[in-house]
């Protein structure tokens, strides 16, 4: 192999310790905005402004020298080695509250209802006449009487919204790859817009579930389980489409070639994964 | 895969920024890999310190010197610290050291993320060590943070959530770098199945922190949101189950301790060979039996949960499924003693901590066999049975291959030798305390003893009182290692290291062809050749 190709080792890197300095201001102030102190909300806001700052500083560095031609195809495979396994990770993270939804539906409620081989028949002396069921509040009770999330009302709709928006969003690929301009930012518009109307919907089923169905994260593990399954999905929904809105951005200003686009790669990657976990979700907390 | 060579963003300056800023804003393998390493020692004694809290307290029988709330403050706070500050950090020091001039690259893959991981590091344990001083004290409910109990820690809790965010932040940050490093960067005659053991383990290591952090992460925001935002996932009255937490955490934890003893299997499979002057034994097997740890570490996780009313038949597969961890692991005890077979040996101080690490690690193998064994772990259950066996895995195992890491390639980072008289003296005093210190907590473990209390029936205090003098001149003997280290870096009254500083070493890796000290940009073209004496 050639050995003249040059690997691209940047020096002096001033905003990671920025952005972790924001990050950890901003935890440290929502931890103590929990804990009551007053100095809580400021601190969390500081903090996140700081971040803000590092990941459009950071973000700005980053495409200048990839315009710049300082990517090989080298630097190009990290990246996207980081952006997959980043994407893992994520994965695993979304996995521990799907393990926790199907513990709870096929293992722990049965037991707290006295059924099958965990702590036998010793529930039924502790919750009696508590009937296994899903979905359910507990045999507390817990966060009083709601109703059930249906699956063919606006969350079938966001699904129709968000698996078009991955075919557009592929579409977009292609007329960058095919160096068809109007195609590309016509395909990522339409995907930001997508995206931005489920984040609207998801916004308006929460409002009627808090509102009209007395559905709520207190709702026992019914509600705990959808409401934060379904609630970090909505955030990465957000993050994709933050993403994608600085592609469509850096797409206006002439940036990526057929060869060179690794950002809009990790973003379609991102966006696409954040589809299929909707999949799950609506498969497994909304219509099962 | 990219042949390369280095571009840098500034052609006129090579070398580190000047002053205290070149560690803030560095992204230079060597010098992130320094931080780590200097982070981790000084973690291992703060660690080190609650732990000799600890062994005070249980010098004697009766309530001593700490109330027992910072009593049991400080077991968990030892584990989280030697864990996520001392052990982790301190591979991924040698990770960023070696990596790169293991398999020939310039660098880390991805340099700036590299600087940021160990920020991150620290940032998360300098929000860990904050709940030492805030209303309440600091969490006391066990490393394991198991619910009920852990949601009535204090104003500690949403920190020492949020510690362990960032602590995970970091971990997969460093693993994703080193996974894209090995893919990514090797020299072209470097393919997979002749990268250096290190590099194996670490890869696989890297595998399971991607695949475990976020888990954790996922955990501990569950128990974030039943304290604060009335979720009930783990509230039997809302339908939760405490037990789902300690599936989540187990499956995070089982793998975690292979996370902890993997690197440390990678680090011996070099220095063995090296000192018994022959190739490795058995490479290959010692590939699939690292890779076969790692895949069995995630369905083994409810062994440690055989006490929670588990049905009969989650008991027995998770039994079952345990012991075959031991079969991949014999092939790497025996592959280990099959190298020294017949070996022209010496027993510098790094093969000294070496073959230390071999049989004491035998050791609380063994004992981990014992208790894999259901019924049998009813008595062992949460007694110092527990104690010492993880122990013996982590202290004469993972502790001593990091310190037998630093005596093996400290000589190449420096160019300075270290003193040998004074290494020796250091290996003896500690394996020597090292079972002092834990080998009693067996018998105090079977004779019946649980593990965090700060008080015991009498007929516990003998051993109690021998393992806490072994404590306490273990812990004083690292004051040691700090002053070979000191006097290694500085050059004092040191010997200078050659070029391959052990006989035979440049047969055994690409890092000993460098000149001593190596210097700050090592393979800016990747190396035509590569050793070929660990097949």
């Amino acid at each position: 192999m050639s050995t003249d190709v040059a690997y691209y080792i940047p020096h002096k890197a001033v905003w990671p310790i920025i952005g972790t300095g924001g990050l950890m201001m901003m935890l440290a102030g929502f931890a103590n905005y929990l804990n009551g102190n007053s100095i809580g909300p400021t601190m969390m806001m500081l903090g996140l402004m700081i971040f803000i700052v590092m990941l459009t500083g950071w973000f700005t560095l980053q495409s200048s020298e990839s315009e710049s031609g300082m990517y090989n195809h080298g630097v190009g495979i990290s990246y996207r080695m980081g952006m997959m396994w980043f994407i893992f990770s994520e994965v695993m993270f979304f996995a521990a509250f799907f393990g926790a939804l199907w513990y709870t539906r096929n293992i722990s409620v049965d037991w707290l209802a006295g059924i099958g081989g965990g702590p036998g028949k010793s529930s039924n002396l502790l919750w009696p006449g508590f009937e296994s069921v899903w979905p359910t509040n507990g045999p507390g009770n817990v966060g009083g009487d709601y109703e059930e999330m249906g699956a063919f009302g606006l969350p079938f709709l966001n699904t129709l919204l968000l698996l078009t928006s991955g075919v557009t969003c592929t579409w977009a690929h292609h007329g960058l790859l095919a160096k068809n301009r109007e195609q590309l930012i016509k395909g990522l518009m339409a995907t930001v817009t997508l995206g931005f109307l489920f984040v609207g919907f998801q916004a308006i089923e929460y409002y009627e579930a808090y509102h009209e169905m007395g559905l709520t994260l207190g709702s026992g593990v019914y509600g705990s389980t959808f409401f934060m399954l379904t609630g970090f999905h909505g955030f990465h929904v957000c993050v994709g489409a933050i993403i994608l809105s600085v592609v469509l951005f850096r797409s206006w200003k002439g940036h990526f070639t057929p060869e060179n686009h690794f950002a809009f790669e990790g973003a379609a990657w991102y966006w696409h994964f954040v589809d299929v976990v909707w999949v799950g979700l609506f498969i497994f907390v909304y219509i099962l | 895969m990219s042949a390369v060579t280095v571009e840098n963003d500034d052609h006129h300056d090579h070398g580190p920024a000047k002053g205290f800023m070149r560690w803030i804003v560095t992204t230079n393998h060597k010098d992130i890999g320094t931080m780590y390493l200097v982070f981790a020692l000084a973690m291992f004694f703060v660690g080190g310190v609650m732990a000799l809290i600890i062994r005070s307290e249980l010098f004697e029988p009766g309530m001593q010197f700490v109330e027992p709330q910072f009593f049991n403050s400080m077991t968990t706070m030892h584990a989280l610290v030697m864990i996520f500050g001392a052990v982790m950090p301190a591979f991924v020091g040698f990770a960023n050291w070696q990596i790169p001039m293991m398999i020939g690259a310039p660098d880390m893959a991805l340099p700036r993320m590299n600087n940021m991981s160990f920020w991150m590091l620290v940032a998360g344990i300098l929000l860990l060590f904050s709940t030492l001083f805030v209303e309440g004290g600091a969490p006391a409910a066990g490393w394991t943070m198991y619910p009920p109990l852990v949601l009535q820690t204090g104003n500690a809790l949403p920190f020492a959530i949020f510690s362990i965010h960032l602590l995970g932040i970091s971990s997969i940050m460093g693993a994703i770098n080193i996974i894209a490093t090995i893919f990514n960067m090797r020299a072209p005659a470097m393919s997979l199945m002749k990268m250096p053991l290190f590099v194996w383990t670490w890869i696989i290591t890297a595998f399971l922190l991607i695949a475990i952090m976020p888990v954790f992460a996922g955990a501990v925001t569950m128990l974030l949101t039943d304290r604060f935002f009335d979720t009930s996932f783990f509230d039997a009255a809302g339908g939760g189950d405490p037990v789902l937490y300690q599936h989540l955490f187990w499956f995070f934890g089982h793998p975690e301790v292979y996370v902890l003893i993997l690197p440390t299997f990678g680090i011996a499979s070099t220095i063995i060979p090296v000192f018994a002057r022959k190739p490795l034994f058995g490479y290959a097997s010692m590939v699939y039996a690292t890779a076969a740890i790692a895949f069995l570490s995630f369905i083994v996780w409810a062994h440690h949960m055989f006490l929670v009313g588990m049905p009969l038949v989650g008991e027995l597969y998770f039994m079952y499924a345990t012991m075959i961890i031991a079969v991949p692991t014999a092939v790497k005890v025996f592959n280990w003693t099959a190298t020294m077979w017949k070996g022209a040996m010496t027993f510098e101080t790094p093969m000294l901590f070496s073959v230390a690490f071999v049989i004491l690690f035998t050791i609380g193998g063994f004992t981990g066999l014992m208790m894999s064994l259901a019924p049998v772990d009813f008595q062992y259950h949460d007694t110092y049975f527990i104690v010492a066996h993880f122990h013996y895995v982590l202290v004469p195992a993972s502790i001593f291959m990091i310190m037998a890491g630093c005596y093996f390639w400290l000589p190449k980072w420096t160019g300075n030798m270290y003193d040998e008289r004074l290494g020796k003296l250091h290996f003896w005093l500690s394996v020597i305390s090292v079972n002092i210190l834990f080998f009693p907590q067996h018998f105090l473990g079977l004779a019946g003893m649980p593990r965090r209390i700060p008080d015991y029936a009498v007929q516990f205090a003998d051993w109690n009182m021998i393992s806490s003098i072994g404590a306490f001149v273990y812990g004083f003997s690292q004051l040691l290692f700090v002053y070979i280290v000191y006097k290694t870096i500085r050059g004092i009254d040191c010997e200078k290291a050659t070029d391959e500083v052990w006989e035979g070493a440049s047969e055994h890796g690409l890092e000993w062809r460098l000149p001593s000290p190596v210097p700050y940009h090592t393979f800016e073209t990747p190396p035509d050749e590569i050793p070929t004496e660990h097949f």
